[in-house]
Formats: structure tokens, sequence, C-alpha cells
């Protein structure tokens, strides 16, 4: 660990927390339907779209309308995604001529960007068109990013309002998403981008002839070795940057080529390394100071940053420290780390990066419900790779998924409330709402079906043929690859172990499905829960209230997430990375 | 119901033609006046003929070159399979790579730590760059092999180095492709060395 290093990462969450007030205003001020100095221009835009589509933009809906408005348009986007992936070949943007993209693996890609997780089990330079990549899948990019920010609009409403069944129209508040928030950012971001080297353009894959020409060792097709001449590099190209800067401003995560963010068309420098890190929290941690401006109660808002922001710094402190100790199996290296290189475990690392610039983009993908990677996870050290695979069982809440971190968030402030209540022996109460036996069930149901579901599948996978056929990496991580590859679907954050080959209809199929329960059986609950929180009358806050401000608060969340978290993922966690860790240190390989 | 489904058409119909081509076209129309260059990928031509990216890594070989890191793109560096070897630490199959590796580097370089990054694999397969240390490491069996000295080499490997981004991100790396070609250009592989491809890469220059 260097002291550069540690700047780095201050600095990054300082530029995190001075962002927080202005984008948590900005977020209010557009779902509040006040002025905003957009609004001459994307007003106009705005009301076209209602016509069109005939929209009453009057009109609020209760929490079943709205859920059952984001399903409908789930399903009516998703089929039209995998239409398009189908379809590929007729359509334009198609310079590589690549084929049509086969019918699993186009289920499981389309379930993977509606539900916002992005789990790719495919190459995109090789698989993707330039229309797949623009119209199908940076457009889910948007949108299912706007379907998690204004769920979280909803959720914050229905603690905010009261005696009501009304929360919103669902149409409206996505429309006012795409526009207002979304749409800025994304113009100049990409841009920015560009200027450091992102590539954007539509043109054919451009072919370099080598200053070098080499030969290489391949397996032909009868198994035997050949050596083959190497004189040229195919480049791939594309329109990177548009969907680059959505990937991450929308917590998406899905990769325009196979290396995602350690691409270097992708991500060629430190400075967009750190911008797109910046874009990954920007609205996740703006949006608990809109949830402390709607609700009235600014403190609280705070308090929940402070929960978040703690558990990061924990997360990359470890990562960095096991990443910069390096690998102690690698004998005759020189892993210190010096002014001349990074050191540390580079496997699986960019120079450009080193070793504490990929530990926080590491820690950041994967708190928040991200995904993308500017570094290899199955080439971590096992205490280094331990930490995304945590972070998401822990549900993503430290910042988390654009929209989706509150929402979950929401969920273990219920239940930390919830358990207060039964230390004192009175009813829960959050901001000003009584928590009844209704909300704890919900919160409950949310917690339980992401368990259920994320250690069914691994239970399945290992002991199967047809699971344990995909594992690359023998020994205890293996088991960490499927875990794995199931806690990133449930979580909706679609970054891999990704040696496991994915691309099984085993995979395609339960990672598909792993994803939309986990999705959508988040979603629900918690709609329901700020549909039964709206129609509550407010309770006058009395010296009995627990206080859902300040430090003891902060504290008792913090400790409930990782109870919950711990009880149940310890086991999978001992068999896998730390055993793994235990065999690393004593010298034992697999 | 079956309002907000005829809604739910009409808004992924309008949204795909507004986010999914309106966006990404104009963004690419806009970064096309802007930065060119850099929207096309920062692409290097020699004699009209392309020979590479600047930001994308290619494989070198033979005692003449600096060496780019190991890749598991690939053969190698083939930038339609980026990724890196997603090996485990504790797998026999990176442990023997790297001893290998080793190996063959001690032997050009005897006494000197090998730097960690020249014997592992990049996330992208596709890494144009490598430490000053691994460049530096491999400074000598350059020299040797162009027949210049090593003072001379050493200043041009430290001219290419990159330092931190406003002085304090990432880290200080070489990119090797443009190393390799100014090496070319100053000092020309004489013929009948121990390159099987001397001259190729003697003549011209890059374009910027």
């Amino acid at each position: 660990m260097t002291v550069n290093g540690w700047l780095q990462i201050l600095v990054f969450l300082f530029v995190v927390f001075l962002l927080a007030k202005p984008v948590g205003i900005f977020l209010a001020r557009v779902f509040n339907h006040n002025k905003t100095y957009l609004d001459p221009v994307l007003r106009p835009l705005e009301k076209v779209i209602y016509r069109l589509t005939g929209v009453d933009e009057k009109r609020e809906m209760r929490w079943t309308e709205y859920a059952i408005a984001m399903l409908l348009f789930s399903g009516v986007s998703m089929t039209l995604l995998y239409l398009i992936e189908r379809m590929q070949k007729w359509l334009p943007f198609n310079p590589q001529k690549l084929p049509n993209v086969p019918p699993f693996l186009a289920f499981g890609t389309a379930a993977s960007f509606t539900t916002n997780t992005n789990w790719q089990a495919y190459a995109g330079e090789t698989t993707m068109s330039y229309f797949t990549q623009m119209a199908g899948l940076a457009y889910h990019n948007f949108t299912s990013a706007a379907t998690g920010i204004v769920l979280a609009i909803v959720v914050i409403r229905g603690i905010a309002r009261h005696e009501t069944e009304h929360l919103g129209n669902f149409w409206v508040d996505m429309t006012r998403c795409l526009l207002w928030v979304l749409l800025p950012v994304c113009l100049v971001g990409s841009l920015v981008l560009v200027s450091q080297g992102v590539i954007q353009n539509l043109n054919s894959y451009a072919t370099a002839h080598l200053i070098a020409p080499h030969s290489v060792q391949v397996t032909g097709a009868n198994g035997k070795m050949t050596s083959k001449e190497v004189t040229r590099q195919v480049i791939p190209q594309g329109p990177v940057a548009s969907q680059e800067v959505i990937k991450e401003f929308g917590t998406n995560g899905g990769g325009f080529f196979n290396a995602n963010s350690a691409h270097p068309f992708e991500n060629p420098t430190p400075f967009t390394n750190f911008l797109e890190m910046v874009l990954i929290f920007a609205i996740p941690s703006g949006l608990t100071y809109t949830l402390g401006r709607m609700t009235g109660s600014q403190r609280h808002g705070w308090a929940i940053w402070a929960a978040m922001a703690f558990l990061f710094l924990v997360g990359v402190s470890t990562v960095y420290w096991a990443e910069a100790r390096g690998n102690p199996l690698l004998v005759g290296t020189d892993q210190r780390a010096s002014a001349l290189q990074p050191g540390g475990n580079m496997e699986g690392k960019e120079v450009r990066f080193g070793i504490a610039d990929s530990s926080l983009f590491t820690t950041v993908t994967t708190d928040a419900s991200c995904g993308a990677v500017n570094s290899m996870f199955d080439s971590y050290t096992p205490i280094g790779g331990m930490v995304p695979l945590v972070n998401i069982m822990l549900g993503e809440v430290v910042f988390g998924g654009v929209g989706a971190g509150l929402i979950g968030m929401v969920v273990f402030v219920i239940l930390a409330v919830f358990i207060a209540g039964l230390m004192v022996g009175r009813t829960p109460e959050y901001l000003g709402k009584k928590i009844e036996a209704y909300d704890v069930k919900m919160a409950m149901l949310a917690i339980l079906i992401l368990t259920f579901i994320t250690l069914g599948f691994p239970a399945i996978s290992v002991v199967q043929p047809f699971g344990t056929s995909s594992i690359s990496n023998p020994g205890p991580h293996g088991l960490t690859q499927v875990v794995y590859a199931y806690v990133s679907s449930a979580g909706n954050n679609g970054s891999a172990f990704a040696g496991l080959n994915a691309n099984t209809p085993w995979y395609n199929i339960t990672t598909g499905l792993t994803q939309l329960l986990g999705r959508f059986f988040m979603i629900i609950p918690v709609l329901a829960i700020a549909g039964s929180l709206a129609k509550k009358k407010i309770v006058p806050e009395s010296s009995g209230t627990f206080p859902v401000t300040g430090p003891l608060f902060t504290v008792l969340l913090v400790s409930t997430i990782l109870i919950v978290g711990a009880l149940t993922f310890f086991p999978a966690l001992s068999l896998g990375p730390i055993l793994e860790h235990l065999m690393m240190m004593a010298g034992k390989t697999f | 119901m079956k309002k907000n489904l005829l809604i739910a058409v009409w808004f992924t119909l309008i949204t795909t033609l507004l986010f999914g081509l309106g966006y990404p076209l104009a963004v690419t129309g806009l970064a096309q006046l802007m930065f060119p260059r850099r929207a096309d990928g920062q692409l290097i031509e020699r004699n009209g003929k392309l020979i590479g990216s600047r930001i994308i890594g290619q494989e070198f070989t033979g005692p003449s070159y600096f060496h780019s890191r190991p890749s598991a793109a690939g053969s190698g560096y083939n930038a339609l399979d980026s990724g890196g070897s997603n090996l485990a630490p504790t797998n026999k199959a990176l442990l023997d790579r790297v001893e290998a590796d080793v190996k063959k580097l001690r032997a050009q370089n005897p006494g000197t730590p090998i730097p960690i990054d020249l014997v592992t694999a990049s996330g992208s397969g596709l890494d144009p760059d490598i430490s000053p240390a691994a460049a530096l490491f491999q400074l000598p069996r350059v020299a040797r092999a162009r027949g210049i000295s090593e003072h001379a080499l050493r200043a041009l490997v430290e001219k290419h180095i990159t330092g931190k981004q406003f002085g304090f991100l990432g880290d200080a790396r070489v990119n090797v492709l443009e190393l390799n070609l100014a090496l070319n250009r100053l000092y020309p592989i004489r013929s009948g060395s121990a390159n099987g491809f001397a001259g190729v890469g003697a003549a011209g220059s890059s374009k910027r």
C-alpha cells in the first residue's frame, strides 16, 4: 500500500461526498416537478412523449398499478431486446456482418440487461452488432437504471406522504428520469470520455499490420500444437463512449467489449477510471440526500450516508491490503510497490491502474450493483476477491445500484428499527410512521428470497456435472466461482469470476431466472411497503421514539446489515475464499 | 392493464428511437467533430499502412524489442478476444506459467528482481503499457541486441515514461508500442541481428 494509493481513495470518497447534496437536490426537484434550468429544452420534448404514448401526466397511481406498469414495461422492452438480438443480421449498423445471437444466450442477455444486471456470457466485440449494442443494450442501460431510480423515489414518497394511496405515475417518473437525470450527464460525460481516448465511431474493424510479426503456438483441430505466423491485429471499433457513460452512471456494468472497463478503449486513462467510479456512486449517494430532503429529515439521510461510507471504507481497505500484499506463491518476482512499479498481485490488472485504482474500482462496482470491472476478480487473492462477493451478499446497500441501493437500505432500516423496537418493547416507528407486521413481513420477504436463490442454485451446481463442468479453477476457488455467479445475478450486479463458463444452457437459464427473481421479488415487496406506509397516519415523535439519526442509529444499521449477511453467507464464505486463503498461506496449490 | 400495456409498447418504441439511436448517433457526430483521432482509436499509420492503435497493446518477441506483458487475449494480444487469464492465485497453471517466464527472464538479466507486471497477464489482455521497472529490466537485453549503449537507451526509456495523471492518479507506465517505434526510428535493427524480422520496422515514423 502506498500513500498515493490512499490519497486516491480518500479524494474519491470526498468527491462523492461533495456531489451528494447537489445531486440529491436535483433529483428531488425533478421528481417533485419543480422548475429546473433544463426545463426550456426538455419540457416540450416531455410533452411530445406524453402525447405520442397517450400518458395522462396528471394521473397518479396506487402501488399495485405502478408495479404493473413497471412489469409491463420491463416485459415489452425485454421482448424487443430479444428480438433485436435474434434479428441483428438483417438490421443496420452491422459492419462486421455478425450473425444473429443464439436463443439461450439472447434470452439470458435480455433478462440480464432488463434487470440492470448486465451479466454477460458473451464477448461483445464478436457477438453484438453496433445496432444491438446501441438500440438494445445501451438502451436498457438507460431504462433499467431509470426504473431503479423511480422505484426509489416511490419508496421515498411512501415514507413522506400520508393517508394517501397515490404514489406517482410510472410513465411520468420514467420520462422525467430519462430526460432530466440521465440524458444530460450522458451527453457531456461521453464526450469527456472520448476526449481521453474512449472510442466512438461506426467504422468497421481496423486491420493493423504488425511491425514485428511473430509466431505463436496454437492447438490445431487435431489437438496438435502447430506454429502460426501472426502478422496482423484486428482492432475492434464501435460506439463505445455513449454506452460506457450510461453503463457506469446507471450502475449497469455491461461492457462493450469482453474485457469491460479493463479494455483500453473503454477505460484508457486513470482519469477515465476515476470519472467512471464517480459516475457509479453519483446517483446512489445523491439519493440518500433526496431521501432526507423529501421526508423532511436531512439528518436521517446523512446517517444512512455515513453507514454506507463506513462499509465502503472497510471494503476498500481490505481489498487494497490483500492485493498490495501480492501472491506469496509467485516466487522470484518483485512485488513491492515503488515509484517505478505498482507491485502487488498484478495478474488480471492493468499497469495504468495499478493496485490502488483496481482495488477501488472493484469495491465501488460491487458496493453498487454496477458490475463493470477494470481488473479480473477471478485472479484476485482469496481475501481480495472475497470483498466483492461480500459486498453483493450484503445486498449492495453500500451506496448500491441506482435506486436499488436505497431500496435495499430502506429494507434494512425497517429491520433495524424493528429490532430496536423489540429491544425497548415499543411499536417501532420510522420517520413518523408505525412499522407494523405487514411491513416487517414484506421486508423479510425481500431478504429471504435473495438468500434462497443465491444459495439454492449454487448448491445444485456444485454437485451436478452440468454445473461443475463449467468450473475453471480447481479447489475452493471453484466454489467461489459458482457462488459468485448466482450472488452476482441475484444482486443484479453482473460482475463475475469470469473463468466460469457461463454460456451453457444451465447457467444461461438459471442465472437469467435468478436475475429476474432477484430484481422483481426485491422490488415488489418494497413497493408494497411503500404503498402501506403512504396510507398511514403520521405519529408525532415522542420520547419513546427510537431516533433514526445520529451515530447510534448508524451503528445499529451497520450491525443489522452485517449480522444478516454473516448469518446467511458465512458457511459459503468459509468453504470458498477463507479456506483458499488459508491454503495459499500454507503453500498449497491446485 | 390494457391501457398500460399499450403505453408500454409505444413508450418502448419511442424511447428506443430517442435513447437507442438518437443519443448514440448524436454523440458519434459530436465526437467525430471534436475529437476525430481519439474517437477512432488513436490509430497509427506509417506509409499509408495501419500498424496499430496507440492504446492497444501488441506482442513483441525477439531480443531487440521491448516486450509487452503476457497476454491472455487469444494466443496473445488478439484484440478480438480481450480478457484476462482468470487463473486463480492458487491455480497451478498460473504458477507454472509465471515460473517458466521467470526462468527465461532471469537468464536475460541475472541478479535483478523481476518486476511482477512483466510476468502477469493484464485484465484486458491488451495492456499497452509496462511499468517503468519492467522497461528498465529489459534494457540490457535490448541495448545488446541493437548494439547501443545502455546509457543512451535509458534516456530514451525515461523519455517514454508517462507519470501519474494530474500528479496523483494511476501508476507510472511506459507505452510499449511507442517505445519500440521510437527505437526503430533512432536505432534501426542491423541486418543479420538476432531478430528474424530485421528491417521490417526500420524506416518511417509514426503519425501522431
